[in-house]
């Protein structure tokens, strides 16, 4: 409570009676209690002048000094002269001897108007404090409160403010805890007596009277029950919370384009840049940088690996085992296609692992006539196989007759095209939704069967059986005239097919126009729609079944066997393709003025004849002058280079114009544009060629198939006499054969035989790996051809020699009358010439000085 | 320009030179045997990449410069050769 810095003036006498031990006061001329004397500095000295003092020394009170002007200076002497001259009396008695030692001439007097030091002069003992007081004059009144308060403030760290009343001292004496009255003291003891004497204890039940014990109980105080009204609470004042919100710019990511083209000269400023002084001499001096670097790059190519050339030769000459077709699996069905004969084989085109066989009887014409009760009650069959069942097929295809050919629709795999023996054309759908079920969940014996949708009209059709059934690719269609035209639905529609009847069709399996049908065939499909599907035959080709036309017939001289599939020749832009299902019904045959043609696509194709020719012509249709109909042309090459039927006719993967052709005892290789004839022809071998075909990822390797069951591999960089490798398959003779690719690693080839088994055999690294380039296997075709064109140029000069030759005969003969007077004259001219010869001898040795007759004659001298 | 075109030609000459393309110091091209598309694309990209190239040399070394600029890749090889004014780029194929 005691604060040293502040004031209480109801405790100031006790206090400052405390404090006035250590604290002294500045002397406050407002506050009344001056008992107080403040404490005199020593250099001071406070002294009373009399008023004759005051006159003697010129320093009257209010006269010579003032408020304003205190000090005055006496001289020593002078004061010295007083004291002398008033010995006890004197004024400046006490400070005698201070005065005697006084260093200076002069002493202050300082008049104290205030009373500051208790007297009303005071003076100054030292020089010092005479300094002090006297410089600076102006501040010396400063000075001195200041000398005070340094004083002081080092005794009081704060300065001292006067305390004002609030009123919290009330509070505070109300708080305090205070004795009213003086505490009262009781001391209770027992009787002194009673001090140590026995006691006697007893029990008493406290419950016994009410007296026994006090109890505080329990009850509801109604001072709770009051709510309190008022309470106190602390309060904490604080800025309301306040909420705000920014908006910032949230930017997204948009797309911006940006329209650029390039800066170009135009030709009058490349004419000035080109006839520059300077570009010719640039040109000249960069010329002999490029020389060096550009014949460098010919001389050797540094950056080629030999390292890794060199292996893939190596390789190539690895043994035996490592090009063995190792057998992966092989598929037989013991109902359906046991005894029987496959006739092709397709691969799945999108889904792998699956792979579709034709199965056919082994009868000849005669047997099948004689035991067709027999073929109605097993119909022929498409079987489906699949890598996950080895012994099942997943799905049957009925046909209406033997299939011969099939094949998938590149756009929609659902769609199969079949061509059978009787010469119709089936096309069979499947489900795909159904069949995707099958790997996997497989019912016990029971294979699922799916009839087919449609077969052509059997006026209209062929009348041989169909050997092989293409798809047209879905760039272009044909139109009535065989024009190619484009293909608005880019889904393949067409079909071609070929028989031994002479003919080569085109189908479509749109719906015709309706405009050329009668109105009786219209009733009669109209009835035909109205019929049951018994077996569940989906409908999506009704309208075709049985008044499938073909689009166009081109008729060949020959009987044709095989034909090819037609590259396009230029990519057109391909439009998405219409995803779901198509509506085959819908789709309608365009008529040919709406479709635009298209000019690059080779209407060109090669078939394969019954007899071992091939045949390269052209499908379109031009118009006979005489009947005003349109027919086929002429086929523009005929080759004939085999001995039987050519069962395979198959353009290389690689190249678009290399074609191989198997047929009889041999094969050959037909580059397209070289139509003298077959750039390689093999040697005719020991068993029939039964089937060919080019492998998919080694240019310049072919598998054939044989009448024994054996297959050969031939690689037409390493040995073209013979085939690099023979393998056996089967003891039956080889029927088709198909290479696939189902991945990198995998590359398999599946082999049929007469059997009726299904091979699938994969294709040794050393086999499907291109140890050969395309540009190697080029150049080989190209050699081929060169020495082709030579042997036909040799031909031709061997023939006019010989025409030469058999002329200068004939010119010989008829001067036969000449010869005999000329060898008359021959013998006189040789005696002649024998004569002259004799006279030069003569001469000669004349002039070289021997002669014969002169050395007889010095031999007869001697 | 009758030299030029010589020189040109000589070049076009050597075995394997696919095609030559002259452009000036902003990278139009002046003239060219290859077709426009190309010869714009190759002047635009060549262009920033021998820029690149030079300031790459030159910083390393200031008093060095850019003298010749071969870029070989899998099918071909591209020269060029820069100038003050202009450059001078051909396109050959090594390997046959």
């Amino acid at each position: 409570m005691i604060c040293p810095s502040t004031k209480y003036s109801s405790y100031s006498t006790n206090i400052t009676s405390v404090l006035s031990a250590f604290i002294q006061e500045r002397p406050d001329p407002s506050l009344s209690h001056t008992d107080v004397l403040p404490d005199v500095p020593e250099d001071i000295f406070p002294m009373v002048l009399t008023s004759a003092t005051q006159e003697l020394f010129e320093c009257r009170a209010d006269e010579d000094v003032t408020q304003n002007n205190p000090y005055k200076l006496l001289k020593k002497d002078d004061i010295l002269h007083d004291m002398k001259a008033r010995a006890a009396v004197s004024d400046f008695h006490p400070v005698k001897q201070t005065v005697l030692n006084y260093p200076g001439e002069e002493l202050l007097l300082v008049f104290d108007r205030d009373f500051k030091y208790g007297q009303s002069f005071y003076l100054v003992l030292t020089e010092e404090a005479k300094q002090r007081i006297l410089q600076p004059p102006v501040s010396t009144d400063e000075e001195e409160p200041e000398e005070e308060s340094e004083q002081y403030v080092c005794r009081t760290p704060e300065p001292q403010q006067p305390w004002v009343s609030l009123g919290s001292e009330l509070e505070i004496e109300e708080e305090s805890v205070k004795d009213t009255r003086e505490r009262l003291k009781y001391l209770v003891s027992r009787v002194r007596k009673k001090f140590g004497a026995p006691v006697n204890f007893t029990d008493r039940n406290a419950l016994e009277s009410k007296e026994g014990y006090i109890e505080c109980t329990s009850y509801q105080d109604r001072n709770f029950r009051l709510i309190q009204m008022e309470r106190n609470s602390a309060t904490q004042a604080v800025l309301n919370l306040k909420s705000s919100a920014t908006q910032t710019q949230r930017t997204f990511p948009r797309n911006m384009y940006t329209q650029y083209k390039p800066r170009e000269l135009t030709e009058e400023e490349k004419e000035n840049y080109m006839s520059s002084e300077n570009l010719k001499n640039f040109a000249s001096s960069a010329f002999s940088r490029f020389e060096i670097a550009i014949q460098q790059n010919k001389i050797m190519d540094v950056f080629f690996d030999d390292w890794q050339a060199l292996s893939e030769g190596d390789i190539a000459f690895g043994g035996k085992a490592d090009t063995y077709l190792k057998e992966y699996q092989s598929f037989t069905d013991l109902q359906f296609s046991k005894d029987k004969s496959i006739s092709c084989i397709k691969w799945h085109p999108t889904i792998s692992g699956v792979i579709a066989v034709s199965v056919t009887e082994k009868m000849s014409f005669e047997e099948r006539i004689n035991g067709s009760t027999k073929l109605l009650l097993n119909p022929p069959l498409i079987l489906f196989w699949s890598f996950s069942d080895p012994i099942n097929p997943q799905l049957r295809l009925e046909c209406p007759d033997d299939v011969l050919s099939f094949d998938f629709c590149p756009s929609d795999p659902n769609i199969i095209i079949g061509g059978c023996m009787n010469g119709q054309v089936e096309s069979s759908f499947r489900y795909s939704s159904a069949y995707q079920t099958y790997p996997g969940s497989f019912v016990k014996n029971e294979i699922p069967v799916l009839l087919y949708c449609a077969v052509s009209s059997i006026e209209n059709g062929h009348k041989a059986p169909v050997t092989d059934v293409q798809w047209l690719p879905e760039n272009f269609e044909i139109s009535i005239t065989g024009v190619p035209v484009e293909n608005q639905n880019q889904i393949c529609v067409q079909v071609v097919t070929c028989a031994p009847d002479c003919c080569v069709m085109f189908w479509d399996i749109r719906a015709p126009r309706p405009a050329a049908h009668s109105q009786a065939e219209r009733k009669q499909k109209m009835e035909e729609k109205q019929l049951e599907n018994p077996r569940g035959i989906p409908n999506t080709f009704k309208y075709l079944d049985l008044s499938w036309k073909p689009l166009i017939k081109v008729y060949e001289s020959v009987a044709v066997f095989v034909n090819e599939t037609y590259k396009q020749y230029k990519s057109v832009k391909t439009t998405d393709r219409p995803e779901g299902k198509v509506e085959y019904a819908l789709l309608r045959v365009p008529s040919e003025k709406q479709l635009k043609p298209l000019e690059d696509i080779s209407t060109m194709f090669c078939v394969g004849t019954e007899d071992g020719e091939l045949v390269y012509t052209s499908w379109k249709l031009g118009k006979d002058d005489d009947s005003g109909r349109l027919l086929s042309g002429k086929p523009s090459r005929c080759f004939i280079v085999h001995d039987s039927l050519v069962n395979t006719v198959k353009r290389s993967p690689f190249f678009k114009d290399i074609i191989l052709t198997v047929g009889g005892w041999n094969f050959a290789v037909w580059k397209e544009s070289v139509m003298n004839g077959p750039i390689i022809l093999s040697p005719c071998s020991q068993k029939r060629c039964m089937v060919g075909c080019w492998s998919l990822s080694n240019p310049g390797m072919f598998f054939i198939g044989k009448e024994d069951g054996n297959i050969e591999v031939w690689d037409l960089l390493e040995k073209t006499h013979e085939p690099s490798h023979i393998q056996n398959i089967s003891t039956a003779s080889i029927t088709c054969m198909k290479p696939w690719i189902i991945s990198s690693k995998q590359h398999f080839l599946a082999v049929s035989d007469d059997f009726g088994t299904l091979h699938i055999l994969q294709i040794p690294w050393t086999l499907r790996n291109p140890s050969s380039s395309e540009s190697s296997v080029n150049k080989y075709f190209e050699k081929e051809v060169t020495r082709l064109m030579f042997f036909d140029k040799r031909k031709e000069t061997m023939a006019k020699q010989k025409t030469a030759t058999e002329a200068e005969e004939q010119k010989k003969k008829t001067e036969l009358l000449v010869p005999e007077k000329l060898s008359e004259k021959t013998e006189e001219e040789s005696l002649a010439e024998y004569e002259s010869y004799l006279t030069l001898e003569k001469d000669i040795l004349k002039e070289m000085g021997v002669s014969l007759q002169e050395e007889d004659k010095p031999s007869n001298e001697v | 320009m009758a030299e030029v075109e010589e020189t040109l030609k000589r070049i076009q000459s050597q075995k394997g030179v696919q095609g030559i393309i002259i452009i000036n110091a902003e990278g139009i091209p002046i003239k060219s045997t290859l077709d426009n598309s190309s010869t714009v694309q190759y002047a635009g990209l060549l262009h920033q990449l021998v820029m690149k190239t030079r300031s790459t040399v030159r910083d390393l070394d200031p008093q060095n410069d850019l003298t010749f600029l071969r870029v070989r890749s899998k099918k071909n090889e591209i020269m060029i050769a820069p100038d003050k004014d202009y450059f001078l780029i051909v396109i050959q194929n090594p390997s046959d």
